[in-house]
């Protein structure tokens, strides 16, 4: 691999450098660098960030390639920005076994796109009731640290229990879908003034805050660490702020959705906007955008959920949860917290790169742009402005609910271990 | 009003106004020896069930034939939505048979305004109840059944229900009878009162128009109007009140909680009623009780709507549409 040399970056929002990339990884970082031998990218003042990680990805392959496959779904990340990510384990089968998570690992690395992560599940089948083969999963070539139901709660007290506890023997994490399936049951939106109008299930706050609540005293009565999937409410955010002073090992994810949208969308009843967990009051928006500046939330990940367009062209109650999320995730987060002076660049490469590689462990990713680090790079052209057109999405799906809405930033390059994956806003 | 009625909630004053006016014409339709008006001749409009129903269907079977529409039956029971086929492809199915207007019935709340607003199909779309979430024609007929018993069916004419006391007493969390009744009857100047046990309430409803009361008896004596909504029994097996008879005894409405209503007040009930639970047989076969004159005005708020909506009528008061310029003329004959 030849000689690639970024001319003129922010690095991380700072002051322009330039960067030379040699083979895999970073060679050089500093002004005036010589291109001798290089093929040069003109960054003209464009932010250079870490490639970034995403800890939570529906990648829906095996079993909904109609939706989305590992090709199409790196092709998304990459496109994002992303260098890595990782795969939910809700597919058909379920990633609840060995095999399973070793051919969405493999897939990943044959495509070449991004850094494929496979997460395994908790439970036999996400059935909550008897523990996966968590041991196997990790040792297998995926190399499996992160574990979870996602999609479902892990909801019995003594299922989280052992599950906390097992995973320690070789320092896995359990991502916890905070979601009491008795308080949510016929649940279709956040409960409060919308749903009372609407006439549709309301999905009540206290379903998550609950099991936050009591996932944390039970990672911290076991000595365990746990981490929160999509917190959507302000009164999660207090849990987690309170668990956190207690010194009990807990992470916590937000979505870029919901750093930016609130249930008064539901008004539509397009069912663009029903996703799991569901869109929130803009006091919890607030609460969320405070807690990811503040770190107690630690991360943005994207839960990116492709469905076909058959899932959402219907009405509300036969629709899918989800949207995709991939290719619009730093575009939300520069208007929701850059651009609000919440964050800066360099908060951004914490909350999307070094945070989730070392949650999940993503050896390789996450590191800091300096000399000697894998070449693992997103350049991001911040000063854009642009509608976001869903037909251009390397994503198989379409159900984003920022459709021709005006988002700003737009990532142009990519680059895994050296490897451009993304030159000029178009894949490789 | 626009093209379609999806909401109580979308209706001014005016717009309301002149729907009851307008039905109180075709009200005068039933009186007559042939029961039928030409005006909707040559118009097709598909009556979309996916929810069984009975009393509405009927209803506005009864409306349209009365307007001497073409009328289509289509109930999801036994069709092609039973094999997969979606609301989208079965909307757009009839809509190429050439369909005016579809009332639609479904479960799902929001399935009406998904059918108007997605860009599926062209037709005037009318709510039949949908999900927990409106019932719009029920509202209108039950403002009616109010504004003729409270008002007069001839001193209410332009008239809305500005202060009168209405009280309604149920199943309001479950129930798009109550959410259209408390849109309309707000916008018609009415005070609602809601009464339910708390767990029959849904959250958020503080931002609505309206008091709420867990207290039946203190609530009658201030009523001019108390609907009672159908409970269903299976609700108590979710916890929403403890047994059927503990139910009936703080929010059932029997012959002496009538008796602490004001001389004037009626009774209301959507249907279907299930006596012992919500009401007493004592209290649905009394004289107070406009349960069966409902039905009636049903009909007639169904004709008015249609007429109203596929008249393509402009709602502003230099343009009133034909039949209440008759009406008008009427009047002044006299």
């Amino acid at each position: 691999m030849s000689k690639i040399l970024i001319r003129g970056a922010k690095v991380l929002g700072g002051e322009q450098q330039d960067v030379l990339i040699d083979g895999g990884t970073i060679a050089e970082v500093g002004s005036g660098l010589s291109a001798e031998g290089a093929e040069v990218v003109e960054a003209g003042g464009k932010v250079l960030l870490p490639g970034l990680v995403d800890l939570h990805t529906h990648l829906r392959e095996p079993g909904r390639e109609d939706s989305e496959t590992v090709l199409t779904g790196t092709r998304a990340a990459a496109s994002g920005g992303y260098t890595s990510v990782f795969a939910m384990a809700n597919t058909f089968p379920v990633a609840d076994t060995a095999g399973v998570v070793e051919q969405v690992w493999r897939l990943g690395k044959e495509h070449g796109y991004c850094d494929v992560r496979p997460i395994g599940a908790v439970t036999v089948g996400l059935e909550g009731s008897k523990l996966a083969e968590l041991g196997a999963m990790h040792e297998s070539a995926a190399g499996v640290t992160v574990f979870s139901d996602d999609g479902k709660c892990v909801h019995d007290a003594v299922i989280m229990r052992r599950a906390l506890e097992y995973v320690k023997a070789f320092n896995g994490v359990i991502a916890q879908h905070a979601q009491e399936p008795r308080l949510t049951e016929g649940a279709e939106m956040n409960e409060g003034v919308v749903s009372a109008e609407l006439g549709l299930g309301g999905w009540p706050a206290v379903a998550e805050e609950s099991i936050i609540a009591r996932d944390v005293l039970l990672a911290d009565h076991v000595g365990s660490r746990v981490h929160i999937c999509h917190l959507s409410t302000a009164g999660s955010v207090e849990i987690v702020r309170w668990a956190k002073s207690r010194g009990i090992q807990v992470t916590a994810e937000v979505t870029p959705h919901h750093l930016l949208l609130t249930d008064e969308l539901v008004r539509t009843y397009n069912p663009v906007y029903k996703v799991n967990p569901p869109l929130r009051t803009e006091r919890d928006v607030r609460a969320l955008r405070e807690a990811l500046a503040d770190g107690t939330i630690d991360i943005v990940a994207t839960d990116h959920a492709p469905h076909p367009h058959e899932d959402k062209d219907c009405e509300w109650a036969a629709a899918a949860m989800g949207m995709v999320g991939l290719e619009t995730a730093l575009s939300v987060v520069q208007e929701t917290m850059v651009d609000t002076g919440l964050l800066d660049w360099a908060g951004v490469a914490d909350r999307m790169s070094f945070k989730p590689a070392q949650i999940g462990q993503a050896t390789g990713h996450g590191r800091p742009v300096s000399a000697g680090e894998p070449a693992n790079l997103t350049l991001v052209d911040t000063a854009y402005r642009g509608l976001v057109e869903p037909a251009g999405f390397a994503s198989r799906s379409r159900n984003t609910p920022y459709e021709g809405r005006e988002l700003p930033g737009r990532v142009t390059h990519t680059w895994l271990r050296g490897k451009a994956t993304l030159v000029d806003g178009k894949l490789t | 009003m626009q093209r379609h009625l999806i909401s109580a909630a979308d209706l001014t004053r005016d717009d309301a106004v002149l729907i009851l006016d307008t039905a109180e014409e075709m009200a005068r339709v039933a009186d007559r020896p042939i029961k039928k008006l030409p005006t909707l001749r040559g118009r097709t409009i598909v009556n979309l069930f996916f929810e069984d129903s009975t009393r509405t269907r009927i209803s506005f079977e009864a409306a349209e034939k009365r307007l001497s529409a073409d009328v289509i039956n289509f109930s999801a029971k036994g069709s092609s939505v039973s094999k997969g086929e979606s609301l989208k492809d079965t909307a757009q199915t009839l809509e190429a048979m050439g369909v005016d207007a579809v009332v639609i019935r479904h479960g799902a709340s929001g399935a009406p305004y998904r059918l108007a607003n997605s860009g599926w199909i062209d037709a005037a779309v009318v709510n039949a109840g949908d999900g927990t979430h409106q019932h719009p024609t029920q509202a209108l007929l039950d403002a009616f059944t109010m504004r003729r018993r409270l008002i007069g069916p001839d001193a209410g004419l332009g008239q809305d229900l500005a202060g009168k006391r209405i009280t309604i007493v149920g199943d309001i969390l479950h129930s798009r009878v109550a959410r259209s009744n408390v849109d309309l009857l707000h916008t018609l100047g009415a005070e609602v009162t809601l009464v339910a046990p708390p767990t029959l309430l849904p959250v958020g409803i503080e931002t609505w128009p309206c008091e709420v009361s867990y207290d039946l008896d203190s609530t009658l004596p201030k009523s001019d109007a108390v609907m009672m909504l159908r409970v269903q029994r299976e609700r108590m097996n979710a916890a929403f009140f403890p047994t059927e008879r503990e139910y009936s005894r703080r929010y059932g409405l029997d012959g002496d909680r009538m008796a602490r209503m004001p001389e004037h007040a009626v009774v209301m009930h959507p249907g279907p009623m299930v006596r012992g639970m919500e009401i007493t047989a004592e209290v649905a076969d009394s004289d107070r009780c406009t349960v069966v004159e409902q039905v009636a005005n049903g009909v007639s708020i169904r004709m008015a709507v249609l007429y109203l909506l596929l008249g393509g009528a402009v709602f502003d008061s230099k343009n009133v549409p034909a039949v209440t310029q008759t009406r008008t003329e009427e009047k002044q004959d006299r």
